[in-house]
């Protein structure tokens, strides 16, 4: 065990790897020789060699292409998109390609790759280093989407990705890089160290799609979370001294149906919390889902709190950003509904 | 049908060496002295200058030559010499000297909290002055983050563009967008998108559009060596050489990409100008630290595009004598002093070497105009300042932050404003 930041634990799950299995190779842009822009590739270049961990043109549908290609070879790549933000370019090679290439080819060809790329706000990118796009992905059939919330995750579920027979968008919480985040953004940065999932295995292990995790008990009301959003739905829920359920989904798809099902049917309230735009987000189709398996439990409306509609403004990050306060406002109003 | 079996002795068609997966590399990194020994620039005044209507074949040259006007001893030399008065030169030398003291205070500003980032232009500072002056003021342009000189030079006001970097009250952008992300009709600025790329295939639609309406504005537009990787350099070129369009294509090949070297973006065996010629549009390949040279490659494609010629790619070699931007660390990944190995040298020394050389200009002068530059960018941020800097004075209304996600603003949105308190 050690004391790992999220860049860290996903560097040794990469590492682990390219140890392991030498059909893994990892690139993307500044990937190589740099590291990475937020350093998750350090080191590897230098570990495992130049091409197992290389830098890419910029060109994001190319790496997409690239990727695809090689999968279909009998490679699993692992490949970076610098931001969530630049992931639009590669979206044909990701939705028409990879994630079709096993149904249209009877299972004869397949896309067996990773994408990593830094999602969600917090750290004053604007609207082109903000976005949460996974709303757009978890629409497409065949596509898996995971966001870890810990450096524990986030290690045994990158491993499990890269394990995975299919393509899998791998959302990286940026704003949880190097410490937890509660939303108050006016309180010094916090660290890893001290968390309890920040302590993480030097050496393999998974994490299992399809598993939510229950962070906090309760039964008045179960909130649905994941990536940032759950650290900031535990502070909201302390805040209010509600007894609040928090699931952090972990992977949004395959997503947890029972443990949700099981909660909701308990609590009879469900508040769904995402930095995501509202419209059509993953919110919805959790809504939707929630409605579907638990109509005849449920006490009060299902709330949602997002992000606004609107592109993500550089100055109002704060306004932005789903914080505690409306989070534990959202929940307050379900359990007094 | 023949029922002669194949004829099974024939050597199959495998390789006798294992294949390899080549990854370019860079000659230098950190901890090796700079190595530009593979880039001899050739003399000033060594290549052609063609008639702006001579046929793309006989252009080809070109695009593996290097422009240069400036020689070593600050002569402007050779066909492409654009015969310039002095209060022209010093206007250009002007110009980078105001953008070289905007960026240097900026980052600096940048560096004490006040803005959440900042990018500059260092040693490219030519690209912008130059390509500004030598295009109408009518001429719209899509540049990248780097281009901020077009603003500067085209008169735009310093203390806006500033308020834009702290996105204060007074930020054209209202908040919405990072620092440095500037956008202005009224300047001929096409508002600067994070996504790399996009403005080069835009603005040749706009070119187009200008044909089409039957105007008499061209389209310049200005991209990464880096960024010509992404399909836009290609949707640009393609649609550009097919429908003729009126646009001044330039690519700032300022040798890194963040930590990627030219190698990464092109292979390295071809140049940047060579691209054009697949597509038959003409290219000229010039010194993009010589401001003369950018000034005569800038008006002579303006000069095609004006004549239903179509466009131009031009390559500007150059070099980021900087970080990519307040959040990088080249130290990581390149030498130390590559920017002083530079063969190129700085824009600004050669423009300033050509003026005294010229006996138009001298170190008082010199000077004069450094500090004039200084004050003038001091006094612009005082009072951007006195508006707001980030998280402190005054910032734009909440309530915009809603407003022009749609023309109308829709129940949904009115809600959530609502919703928001503001
Ligand atoms: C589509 C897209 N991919 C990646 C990025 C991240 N990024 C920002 S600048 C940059 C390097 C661009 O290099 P280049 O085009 O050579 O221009 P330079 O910064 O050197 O002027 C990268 C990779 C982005 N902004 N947009």
């Amino acid at each position: 065990m050690a004391t790992m930041t999220m860049v860290q634990a996903l560097n040794s799950a990469l590492d682990v790897m390219l140890g392991r299995d030498p059909d893994v190779l990892v690139f993307g842009e500044d990937v190589g020789y740099f590291g990475g822009v937020f350093r998750v590739t350090e080191g590897l270049q230098r570990k495992h060699g130049l091409t197992r961990c290389f830098d890419t043109p910029i060109t994001e549908g190319g790496i997409l292409a690239a990727a695809v290609g090689m999968g279909a070879y009998g490679l699993r790549p692992v490949v970076e998109i610098q931001f969530a933000d630049y992931i639009y370019p590669a979206i044909d090679q990701l939705i028409s390609e990879a994630a079709r290439l096993r149904y249209r080819s009877a299972a004869e060809f397949t896309a067996p790759l990773v994408v990593r790329t830094p999602y969600g706000g917090g750290i004053f990118g604007g609207q082109t280093h903000s976005q949460s796009p996974e709303g757009l992905f978890t629409h497409v059939a065949g596509l898996k989407v995971v966001i870890p919330s810990t450096p524990y995750d986030a290690k045994g579920l990158l491993v499990a990705a890269i394990e995975d027979d299919d393509p899998v968008l791998f959302l990286e919480p940026k704003r949880l890089y190097n410490g937890p985040f509660s939303g108050r953004h006016d309180e010094p940065v916090r660290p890893w160290s001290g968390h309890p999932a920040a302590e993480t295995p030097e050496d393999y292990y998974r994490v299992p799609f399809g598993q939510a995790n229950v962070v906090r008990e309760g039964s008045a009301v179960t909130l649905l979370a994941y990536g940032t959003m759950v650290h900031v739905a535990l502070a909201a829920a302390e805040d209010t001294g509600i007894d609040v359920e928090v699931i952090d989904l972990r992977t949004l798809w395959p997503v947890d149906i029972e443990t949700i099902t099981a909660s909701v049917c308990r609590t009879g309230r469900c508040v769904i919390v995402h930095e995501a735009t509202r419209t059509s987000g993953f919110g919805a189709e959790l809504s939707a889902l929630v409605q579907e398996n638990c109509f005849w439990s449920l006490e009060a409306p299902i709330v949602r709190v997002t992000g606004w509609d609107t592109p993500y403004p550089h100055v109002f990050e704060w306004e932005y950003f789903p914080g505690p306060k409306r989070i534990a406002q959202a929940l307050r109003d379900v359990v007094e509904a | 049908m023949s029922t002669e079996p194949n004829d099974i002795d024939a050597p199959l068609l495998r390789n006798r060496e294992p294949l390899r997966l080549h990854v370019p590399q860079p000659k230098r990194r950190p901890g090796e002295p700079p190595d530009f020994s593979d880039f001899t620039p050739p003399e000033a005044g060594s290549v052609p200058r063609p008639d702006v209507a001579a046929p793309a074949e006989e252009m080809r040259p070109l695009a593996f030559e290097l422009i240069r006007v400036l020689d070593s001893s600050g002569e402007a030399v050779g066909p492409w010499r654009p015969d310039l008065p002095a209060d022209r030169l010093v206007a250009g030398l002007r110009a980078m000297l105001r953008t070289r003291a905007y960026d240097e205070r900026m980052f600096r500003v940048q560096r004490q909290g006040k803005s959440s980032f900042y990018m500059k232009c260092t040693g490219e500072e030519a690209v912008a002055a130059a390509a500004a002056m030598a295009l109408d003021a009518e001429d719209m342009c899509f540049p990248t983050y780097r281009q901020q000189g077009l603003l500067l030079t085209r008169g735009y006001p310093m203390m806006k563009m500033m308020c834009q970097v702290f996105s204060n009250a007074e930020d054209p952008l209202k908040g919405r967008q990072m620092p440095v992300f500037y956008s202005s009709k009224a300047a001929g600025f096409f508002s600067i998108s994070g996504n790399l790329g996009t403005q080069f295939s835009q603005a040749v639609g706009w070119a187009m559009g200008s044909a089409y309406k039957g105007g008499d504005r061209i389209a310049a537009a200005w991209i990464g060596e880096g960024s010509t990787a992404e399909g836009d350099f290609h949707y640009a070129m393609t649609l550009a050489s097919v429908y003729r369009a009126p646009v001044v294509l330039t690519v700032v090949n300022n040798q890194w990409a963040i930590s990627t070297f030219q190698g990464i973006a092109n292979g390295g065996e071809a140049t940047f100008a060579a691209r054009a010629i697949g597509y038959g549009v003409p290219a000229l390949r010039v010194d993009g630290n010589d401001f003369l040279a950018i000034y005569a490659a800038t008006a002579w494609a303006a000069e095609r595009a004006r004549s239903n010629l179509g466009p131009t790619l031009i390559e500007l070699v150059t070099y980021r004598a900087e970080g990519h931007s307040s959040s990088d660390d080249p130290s990581k990944y390149r030498p130390a002093h590559e920017a002083r190995a530079w063969p190129l040298g700085d824009p600004i020394e050669r423009l300033k070497a050509h003026l005294i050389a010229l006996g138009a200009w001298d170190e008082d002068q010199h000077l004069a105009l450094q500090a004039e530059a200084a004050e003038e960018v001091g006094v612009a941020l005082k009072a951007a300042e006195a508006i707001g800097v980030l998280g402190a004075g005054r910032r734009p209304s909440s309530s915009t932050m809603f407003e022009d996600v749609y023309k109308d603003q829709p129940w949904h949105l009115r809600r959530q404003r609502q919703e928001a308190g503001v």
